[in-house]
């Protein structure tokens, strides 16, 4: 059962998600009111803008309290992005971080890697971490789906 | 019971019950395995159900970034505040 401090905790989330993520949108259209128009920051479609707007949206209301948002902020947030188009992607090589040994534990292994892939990350965190990132991530991504589902809906009456 | 068995990495001792606690707290999370009997769920199949969600999750995302993409001129400020607040009735 959820408490009552958690259910506080997730609307609250909600509502920082929802309102950063409508203001992203509302942004975006008042930049491009033509619809045939390039947009300056290069060929990302409209679909893949709104996209990012939306995980970004909902790290942000996070936080940098959780691994995960930590690094969905790290990798798409706007110093992120900035740092990309400065540097191009082949200096990218001498940015990796040296392999931190992950201890893991029998029998968890081959599933483990899968989920480390989709949760973002993911591939540093030792099993229990990962597990625990795993639970509230999923909790967000399914806020995050409902709130866009709810816009959606709104917007198309 | 299954032993207290350690990882073998000496910096972090994770146990097994450990392990077992945070999948038994993803398989409430997941809604595909939710609701079946938690000693018929074994913890690769927690995984496996988990990645398959977190999948279906992210397309859903791509879809709906696509419809509103679409529906992106039509929105204004009003309807959108609107839109927060029934979202948040609608849980």
């Amino acid at each position: 059962m959820i408490s009552k401090g958690a259910t506080r905790n997730s609307n609250s989330r909600r509502v920082k998600f929802a309102r950063r993520f409508v203001s992203a949108l509302l942004h975006m259209r008042n930049r491009n009111p033509r619809p045939g128009s390039l947009s300056i920051e290069g060929v990302r479609t409209k679909s893949q803008r709104i996209k990012i707007a939306a995980y970004l949206s909902m790290a942000h209301a996070v936080g940098s309290r959780r691994a995960w948002s930590r690094a969905v902020l790290s990798k798409l947030g706007s110093r992120a992005r900035r740092h990309m188009s400065r540097m191009g992607r082949s200096s990218l090589g001498s940015l990796k971080k040296k392999r931190v040994i992950r201890s893991y534990s029998p029998g968890e292994l081959g599933q483990a890697k899968k989920l480390r892939q989709l949760v973002p990350g993911g591939k540093t965190m030792d099993i229990c971490s990962l597990l625990e990132e795993t639970a509230h991530y999923i909790t967000c991504l399914a806020t995050q789906v409902k709130v866009m589902q709810t816009l959606a809906d709104n917007f198309s009456k | 019971m299954s032993s207290r068995r350690s990882s073998q990495s000496g910096t972090s001792r994770i146990t097994d019950d450990q392990i077992i606690e945070l999948v038994s707290k993803l398989r409430q999370l997941v809604p595909e395995i939710r609701n079946r009997r938690s000693d018929k769920v074994p913890a690769s199949k927690v995984l496996q159900e988990t990645c398959n969600y977190i999948r279906s999750l992210h397309r859903e995302v791509d879809d709906l970034s696509e419809r509103l993409s679409q529906l992106l001129a039509t929105i204004d400020a009003d309807s959108a505040e609107a839109s927060i607040i029934r979202s948040l009735i609608a849980q």
